[in-house]
């Protein structure tokens, strides 16, 4: 009796669910679940069921070409600013961070290991690109052109700092590069770069959203692989695995074949790339945004690394890993130094060069430094500002009570030391 | 002062489910509509009148939404704006703010509030602070929006009021509207609105019908965030409400004028920015003050009223200790009996008053 209501329902005559040809449910499995085929071997799919996914690369560990297909043979101009800004960033990484130790700003976090990720991947998109970065992503910065006065600014937080003085360093935003400002509870940018690839459907736009492989944890990974995939954004969702979160290692943080296993379970095109080969990232990035364009939908990027430094400045990273292993990355498989070794052999660069380039650098960061530090910081009014589009009367009140009181008691007040 | 605990009468609240309209008698002629209705219609409204709104959420699309508020919506609007997700609200609120960051204006519905809390990173440090982290260059226009407060017969993990949680935090806008016009008006502000807005609905008043001024059914109706409403002018004491205790102060109201003691029933409509000068005025005419909510006692809304008059000239004009009356102070059990008693009726708020103005 219920069976028949339910055909009625489906209207559907009940002949044909069970006798004749043109049967309803086709031979193989009709489940509408997943469109397979039928096994009568009871056996587990395990992670040796198949092969890991291999690491894409151009370059061997010396900077040799393997492959000359592979070389995307970048013009000279594009190979040197490459180069050049892996090691901007390198200097950057070493006055900010030494800064800290010196107490002059509360926080850093360093990016060694990790420079051919963000200049291989920045070079290989455009402006227009937007960025929706973890937090280890400066070169894409630099790449873009924040200045090295703008780096230093956001950590002192001073009166030109963009973010005007709100975020811990190395929260950067840049509006003007379509870089989105930093968020510090990980992963949240990851579905947010799904909905602006959503938004920017159709507009011959690509979001990149670049996570760690710790952050690919969280429930918010998951969702931005299953919400790229099923709404279909032009996003790339760009694993920076550098082997640690933290003091996580990889080996703690998951069990399968790293994040880049994960995309095809999503039905999402995927790509695993040496993440110390620039011209591999930069390929695998070109193909990435070629795809997404051309098919409205995501890809997920896994570039493998090795962080080299310590987390932030507030970790100390001997005491889960030993100098030998840090020692080993740095230099047997250093991004920077072998794309160096590229540029030599191809007669682009020299020691003498490098020499002069990292004096001239160097200065040029120090001056930004100084100058930096000098910088009052951001008129104490701004702490009321941009709760709300339009200031509430009551945040407004308060500005005005905080003013009168600053007023009456300058001489109790550092007041010098804040834009007026 | 200890709150009051409200106490179970069964009766009374029996038939007040059948009284709802007995505010109306002056406009009966008005035309009435639910709240579900008017929520809608906001909807439909404001995506007709701007194409950057869309509704994402879990069975918004086909289903109409789990109570039907989105009803109709994908067949006119199709895929595009009525946006059906995977269960995963923390990724769907995100999928939203990134949306509004780019430009869009979403209206991410939660099935219940209580969804909401998978996602509440992204509404407090994502919505609510972006703008301000972002130095006042990305602002997040959009609405969270859905049931709030006890249903009936969901238990502890499906009935509570998450009205305080919200107002608590800076960035954010806290709407809790009552009736159909309350629904109607300040949902369009809300999705007009360049901040975050948390829109707090109440389940059990989606199917009552209440009257819409020909006003309130034009396309332009849309009503200021940050601003209550008198909805019964009174001398004698001044009763704060918001949400569904709205309903349960006029119900009181009504029996204590046949006392001759006349109340002023203020719906706040929203709690940030929370309308001081309304309940102060107020406080400075009738002299007492109750605060009525659902939700719970510590650190609620009614809390931060008391405070705020304490701290204010108003509090020189208090003839007895301003009283707040909330739901008990437990999550809510599951049990008829125990769930009305839990939430304050209509008979707690004339004790209190009669309290209050020492009479018999
Ligand atoms: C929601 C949340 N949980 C925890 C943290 C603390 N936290 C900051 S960074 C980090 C490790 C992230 O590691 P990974 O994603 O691998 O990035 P990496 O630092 O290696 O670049 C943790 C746990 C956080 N910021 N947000
Ligand atoms: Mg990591």
């Amino acid at each position: 009796m219920a069976t028949r209501k339910c055909l009625q329902l489906l209207k559907i005559p009940n002949r044909r669910l069970f006798h004749g040809n043109n049967a309803l449910l086709k031979e193989g499995p009709s489940f509408p679940g997943a469109q397979t085929t039928w096994t009568e071997k009871l056996s587990f799919v395990t992670k040796s069921s198949y092969a890991p996914i291999p690491v894409y690369r151009v370059m061997d560990r010396k900077g040799s070409v393997i492959d000359p297909e592979g070389d995307p043979q970048l013009p000279r101009e594009t190979l040197l600013k490459m180069y050049k800004d892996m090691r901007t960033l390198n200097i950057l990484d070493k006055i900010l961070y030494e800064s800290q130790r010196q107490g002059r700003i509360s926080f850093y976090m360093t990016n060694y290991g990790e420079e051919a990720i963000h200049i291989g991947s920045a070079a290989a998109l455009d402006l227009e690109d937007v960025i929706y970065g973890q937090y280890r992503e400066a070169g894409v910065l630099v790449w873009r052109g924040f200045t090295a006065q703008q780096f230093v600014d956001q950590c002192y937080g001073n009166r030109d700092d963009l973010g005007k003085g709100r975020q811990m360093p190395v929260h950067y935003g840049a509006k003007h590069l379509n870089f989105v400002t930093i968020s510090s509870p990980l992963s949240t940018q990851m579905p947010q770069a799904v909905g602006a690839a959503y938004a920017l459907k159709g507009k011959g736009r690509v979001v990149v959203c670049y996570y760690g492989d710790g952050a690919a944890s969280e429930g918010d990974a998951h969702a931005a692989f299953n919400f790229g995939a099923t709404l279909e954004c032009p996003v790339i969702l760009f694993c920076r695995n550098n082997g640690y979160a933290i003091s996580t290692p990889v080996k703690d943080q998951y069990r399968g074949d790293g994040v880049a296993a994960r995309g095809p379970a999503f039905g999402i095109h995927t790509l695993r790339v040496d993440g110390n080969d620039v011209f591999a990232v930069y390929n695998a990035t070109k193909l990435a945004k070629k795809y997404c364009l051309e098919e409205s939908k995501p890809v997920v990027v896994e570039a493998m690394a090795y962080r080299l430094g310590h987390h932030s400045t507030s970790d100390d990273s001997t005491a889960y890993r030993s100098q030998d292993e840090v020692d080993q990355w740095a230099t047997t498989d250093n991004p920077a130094t072998k794309m160096k070794i590229y540029l030599m052999k191809k007669g682009l660069w020299s020691e003498d060069e490098e020499k002069k380039f990292l004096k001239e650098k160097r200065e040029e960061v120090m001056t930004a430094f100084t100058a930096g530090e000098k910088k009052p910081k951001p008129n104490w009014n701004e702490c009321f500002k941009d709760v709300y589009k339009f200031m509430p009367e009551h945040i407004e009140k308060q500005m005005n009570d905080m003013k009168k009181h600053v007023d009456k008691y300058k001489k109790q007040y550092p007041v010098d030391q804040y834009e007026t | 002062m200890a709150p009051i605990k409200a106490t179970s009468l069964l009766n009374l609240a029996g038939k007040a489910l059948h009284r709802r309209q007995f505010s109306v008698s002056k406009i009966a002629s008005a035309k009435q509509m639910t709240v579900r209705d008017a929520l809608n219609s906001a909807l439909d409204e404001e995506m007709t009148r701007d194409e950057r709104v869309f509704i994402i959420g879990e069975e918004v699309a086909q289903y109409d939404g789990a109570y039907k508020v989105t009803r109709g919506l994908w067949k006119k609007y199709g895929d595009k704006r009525v946006i059906d997700t995977p269960i995963t609200e923390m990724g769907f609120t995100g999928i939203a703010v990134g949306a509004a960051m780019a430009g869009l204006r979403p209206v991410c519905e939660y099935m219940t509030f209580n969804f909401a809390m998978q996602a509440i990173d992204q509404i407090i440090n994502s919505a609510g602070k972006t703008f301000y982290m972002s130095a006042g260059r990305v602002n997040v226009p959009i609405v969270f929006r859905g049931p709030n407060g006890a249903a009936a017969g969901v238990g502890a993990q499906h009935s509570q009021c998450y009205g305080a949680w919200y107002a608590h935090c800076p960035g954010l806008k806290v709407i809790s509207p009552y009736n159909s016009e309350d629904c109607k008006g300040l949902l369009k502000a809300a999705i007009r609105d360049p901040d975050p807005v948390v829109f707090l609905e109440n389940e059990i008043l989606y199917g009552v019908q209440y009257p819409m001024s020909d006003q309130a059914l034009s396309n332009d109706f849309v009503l200021p965030i940050g601003k209550a409403k008198i909805e019964r002018p009174g001398k004698h004491i001044t009763i704060v409400a918001h949400s569904r205790a709205v309903e349960t102060s006029l119900q009181a109201a009504n029996e204590l004028s046949s006392k001759g003691i006349e109340a002023e029933v203020i719906n706040l409509r929203s709690l940030r920015p929370l309308d001081i000068n309304t309940i102060t005025a107020s406080v400075a005419k009738t002299n007492h003050l109750i605060t009525v909510e659902q939700g719970w006692p510590s650190a609620g809304i009614g809390a931060e009223i008391l405070a705020r008059i304490m701290e204010s000239e108003a509090f020189f004009h208090l003839d007895q200790p301003a009283i707040r009356l909330t739901g008990v102070d437990t999550p809510m059990p599951y049990t008829k009996s125990l769930e009305m008693a839990a939430l304050p009726v209509p008979k707690d708020v004339v004790e209190m008053t009669k309290k209050l103005l020492k009479v018999k």
